[in-house]
């Protein structure tokens, strides 16, 4: 049916004079783990929002699961998964709750529903605390549970947006040991982050700066092309050399 | 030469949370000292036990030879003080916000303006915009400024460089020696482990409790262990297959490699090789590294436990 | 439909589990009801009424006797000269006096008509009505009972009726006043919490306290504006009540704002001692709305007379400062009363407004905790 998870042709948005996304091309190809980076104000969070269906591009085209943005964005929401640095769990209920709550929102129910739950709690490791608010779990535990939920309904792709902000490099690795796990049956992941070295987990991986995408390929074949050593150096030549008319 | 901060067996909890455990340090005068740890390590608390907003549950602390409890009202002027959460006046322009703390600290910008000049002067295009309209990284950098502006003896800075790219935090870190040249003693948190080599000494603090302190060199240094680095393009059957060797001990992914440490310590590359390749990985990449601060702060972290 | 279901069981299940917000969901309704059912009245009670009798006969003190006895009235003066009436008034204790003209029964009996005058402060016009046509109800029914015991009078007493000070009974004069009160409540009081919990919110007091400012200092500069502000408003409010609403403003404009400036300087106090209790401005908001503005507008006699309601209520009416504050307010501004009249509300209201200054000022947070 669509060979891609995600296509885009010159897709824009403008806020009154100013660009935030400037005619962006790029595919995603299924089951792929593709990086997302840019600095703040790069327009990274624009983008995203649009190919999730939050936000009405300006122009240009854009196709998720093979939906088209503009005409089918309700569907869209109902076909992927999301997940936001604010990690979406409500704190005051358990994660038992937390669970049927998504689920029922996805469409889960009976005994379906039932079945995620138990498998849920078994992969995150929460059985002894299932019933305890959410907001007494520390941050890592949190976060494994908000992703499991984000793939509750098993969608083919899902967006994750600056998932590991300020949490130990301890879970912010085991964090991605999930991703790839999810990777590897088939859900194609759509990642953004602050951490280079995160870049390098990644199938591909898109720069952008000032609202374009400056840069895209493997981190091995950026590498070559900039000539650098990491992928750091590759975002600090890139950003160095087109400030945003200062921002 | 005085320590500029002394603590001894600080504890503090909010209600059933220990937020702090005991700890001990002392940081010298001029230094350019950084906390390093993850959210939730307790960074912010101690920050504001030292900046005497809040009073320790136990133990003692001292910042400049005064105690924090009795003596804060001296110490705070001498303080400048950068808060996680500080997002200046977003309703005043960058220029009117440095009057106002220069004018809030009994000085003018005009006054110590050689001292901020590297980071002013880069601000300075842009004073008449509100703040509030700043991107993140010229935000911290205004933050540091009005931090400054009075001169003070000790700069505490929670967390400047968080949410801020790669690019702005290098400067910023610049920016930071440059005052520490001028003789004041920087005290500075952050998340990012990459960072810590920028310090004099720092501390790994995680959980409430200090896993070490040190020069960055000495901390690496105390790794025990070799530390190998794997590399294949198929990085998630290396680390499953990594794993399911008899003697690995640690298996972390670090971007392009995956760092290994082995229960016998020093191996034979290739009798890691040959068990990978037995199982199905061609060719991969096996080398002793250099371990760096993450190495170190993974391999002193207890891992997270749920007090409900 | 589940995922329907699944929200509204989340919602309530969220509901339930905020212990802060049921109390105020279960708790504010019970206690608006409890104030709202004892503090309107339109039934009038113990309303204090002052008696000029200028004959001290027989019937005069039957009747006054009979005022007296009244559930609705309670006699507290007895008058000597008319030239009296004016200054009880200002006093403002005093809502009703009777005067009974000289030689009262002999007319009566001789004439068939004695004449009874019944002043009444009509600065609150709704509580004037009510008590002047209690009034004149009684003496109709004296003059029933004197027919029934078989003196037949032709016209029997007259009652000439005089509303001091708002003759027109108009609403706006009774309004006016307590809307000042009102104003200067929310201005003060509800925008400073706001302002100073906005400064926690944002990280900036952090700073601020750690700076070389004083505490006493960073008070002042948050508070300061919102004086200027409320007094302007004051006089917005003066100006628009007298070109458009025809208000009068028979006193001193002087000690007009002398009290203004203490009232207000109360309400500030308590918005600053609001904002050390709250840590975010959703609670300030909430407090000052609920714990302020609420008792000011039932309990202090803007609209609802204070004297009508149950005794304890009467009681959690004296600390509220509004209360005496419309006093002097009204006072001056519609009965032209002067500092010799006025002094004890004043004392009372200077007296209120040190102590919240003190008490704020002591709460205010040196550090985070």
């Amino acid at each position: 049916m669509y060979d891609f998870a995600i296509q885009t042709n010159e897709l824009s948005r403008t806020f009154g004079d100013f660009t935030a996304v400037d005619r962006i091309t790029f595919d995603v190809k299924q089951g792929e783990i593709f990086g997302f980076l840019g600095a703040n104000g790069a327009g990274k969070t624009t983008a995203m929002k649009m190919l999730t269906g939050l936000l009405t591009p300006t122009s240009g085209e854009a196709r998720v699961s093979g939906l088209d943005v503009f005409k089918e964005a309700e569907e869209i929401k109902q076909n992927i998964g999301y997940m936001s640095q604010k990690f979406s769990l409500y704190d005051d209920l358990t994660p038992e709750e937390n669970i049927e709550f998504y689920g029922g929102v996805y469409g889960l129910k009976g005994q379906e529903l039932n079945h995620k739950k138990e498998e849920l709690i078994h992969s995150v490791g929460l059985e002894k605390f299932r019933k305890k608010l959410v907001r007494s779990l520390p941050l890592g535990w949190k976060q494994k549970l908000a992703f499991s939920i984000s793939i509750i309904h098993n969608p083919k792709i899902v967006f994750l947006d600056e998932p590991t902000g300020g949490v130990d490099p301890v879970t912010r690795r085991q964090f991605w040991e999930k991703i790839y796990e999810v990777s590897n049956q088939g859900i194609t992941v759509f990642v953004t982050t602050h951490y280079m070295d995160e870049a390098e987990y990644c199938d591909r991986v898109s720069i952008m700066v000032d609202g374009r995408i400056e840069a895209l390929d493997s981190p091995d074949e950026l590498k070559r092309t900039f000539n650098a050593k990491s992928i750091e150096e590759i975002f600090i030549q890139l950003a160095r050399s087109a400030e945003r008319g200062e921002e | 030469m005085n320590p500029v901060v002394q603590i001894s067996d600080l504890s503090k909890s909010f209600g059933i949370v220990n937020a702090l455990k005991e700890i001990s340090l002392e940081i010298h005068d001029n230094e350019l000292f950084g906390f390093i740890g993850p959210d939730g390590a307790g960074k912010t608390t101690l920050f504001r036990i030292l900046t005497t907003l809040l009073i320790p549950n136990e133990g003692t602390v001292r910042v400049m030879g005064m105690d924090v409890v009795s003596d804060y009202k001296k110490i705070r002027p001498l303080l400048g003080y950068m808060p996680g959460t500080f997002s200046l006046y977003q309703d005043l322009s960058v220029e009117e916000n440095m009057k106002f703390f220069a004018s809030v600290f009994g000085t003018t910008i005009e006054e110590n303006y050689d001292l901020v000049k590297p980071i002013y002067r880069q601000l300075e295009p842009f004073k008449d915009r509100y703040a509030g309209n700043l991107s993140g990284g010229m935000k911290q950098k205004l933050a540091l400024s009005c931090a400054l502006i009075h001169k003070p003896k000790l700069l505490i800075l929670d967390e400047p460089t968080t949410g801020v790219d790669a690019v702005s935090r290098k400067e910023f870190w610049e920016m930071l020696h440059l005052l520490k040249e001028e003789g004041i003693s920087i005290i500075a948190s952050t998340p990012y482990m990459d960072e810590a080599n920028q310090c004099d000494r720092i501390a790994l603090i995680d959980k409430g409790s200090v896993l070490n302190i040190n020069t960055p060199d000495n901390v690496i240094s105390g790794f025990e262990k070799p530390l190998y680095g794997l590399k294949h393009p198929n990085k998630y059957a290396l680390i499953n297959h990594l794993r399911e060797f008899q003697y690995s001990e640690s298996v972390h992914p670090f971007g392009e490699f995956v760092h290994y440490t082995d229960s016998r310590g020093k191996i034979n590359t290739s009798e890691l090789k040959n068990f990978l390749e037995g199982k199905g990985l061609n060719k991969p990449v096996v080398k002793e590294i250099e371990p760096d601060i993450e190495d170190m702060f993974m391999s002193l972290m207890k891992p997270e436990e749920i007090h409900v | 439909m589940n995922s329907f279901n699944g929200f509204v069981v989340k919602e309530f299940k969220q509901i339930f589990r905020d212990k802060r917000t049921l109390v105020v969901l279960f708790g504010m309704p019970i206690i608006m009801l409890i104030l709202f059912g004892f503090a309107i009245r339109n039934e009038v009670k113990n309303v204090k009424i002052g008696v000029l009798d200028l004959s001290k006969d027989a019937v005069t003190r039957e009747l006054t006797q009979k005022l007296a006895s009244s559930e609705a009235f309670e006699f507290s003066v007895y008058l000597s000269t008319y030239d009296e009436v004016e200054e009880v008034f200002k006093a403002g204790e005093i809502k009703e006096i009777i005067v009974f003209e000289p030689n009262f029964s002999e007319k009566l009996t001789l004439e068939g008509i004695a004449n009874v005058q019944v002043i009444t402060d009509a600065t609150d016009p709704n509580l004037s009505n009510i008590v002047q046509s209690y009034t004149g109800a009684i003496i109709r029914d004296y003059i029933q009972e004197l027919n029934y015991q078989g003196t037949t009078l032709q016209q029997g007493i007259q009652p000439t009726i005089k509303m001091m000070y708002n003759p027109e009974l108009k609403s706006v004069n009774l309004f006016v006043p307590g809307l000042i009160a009102v104003i200067l409540m929310l201005i003060s009081a509800l925008m400073t919490s706001i302002s100073i919990t906005r400064e926690k919110e944002m990280g900036n007091m952090e700073i601020l306290l750690v700076s070389p400012l004083k505490p006493i200092h960073i008070i002042i500069g948050k508070v300061l504006p919102y004086l200027v502000l409320s007094v302007i408003n004051v006089i917005t409010i003066l100006i628009l009540a007298h070109f458009i609403f025809e208000v009068p403003f028979r006193g001193s404009y002087i000690l007009f704002f002398i009290e203004a400036i203490i009232f207000i300087l109360t309400a500030l106090a308590l918005g600053v001692f609001i904002s050390s209790v709250a840590n975010n401005q959703q609670t300030a908001m909430m407090v000052s709305l609920a714990g302020l503005l609420l008792p000011t507008v039932l309990l202090s006699g803007f609209i609802f007379p204070v004297e009508s309601m149950p005794y304890p209520l009467q009681m959690v009416s004296h600390i509220i400062p509004a209360k005496w504050f419309l006093i002097v307010v009204r006072s001056i501004m519609l009965k032209g009363s002067g500092i010799e009249i006025l002094w004890m509300e004043t004392l009372i209201l200077f007296g209120i407004a040190l102590f919240f200054m003190a008490l704020s000022m002591k709460k205010f947070n040196v550090r985070l905790q």
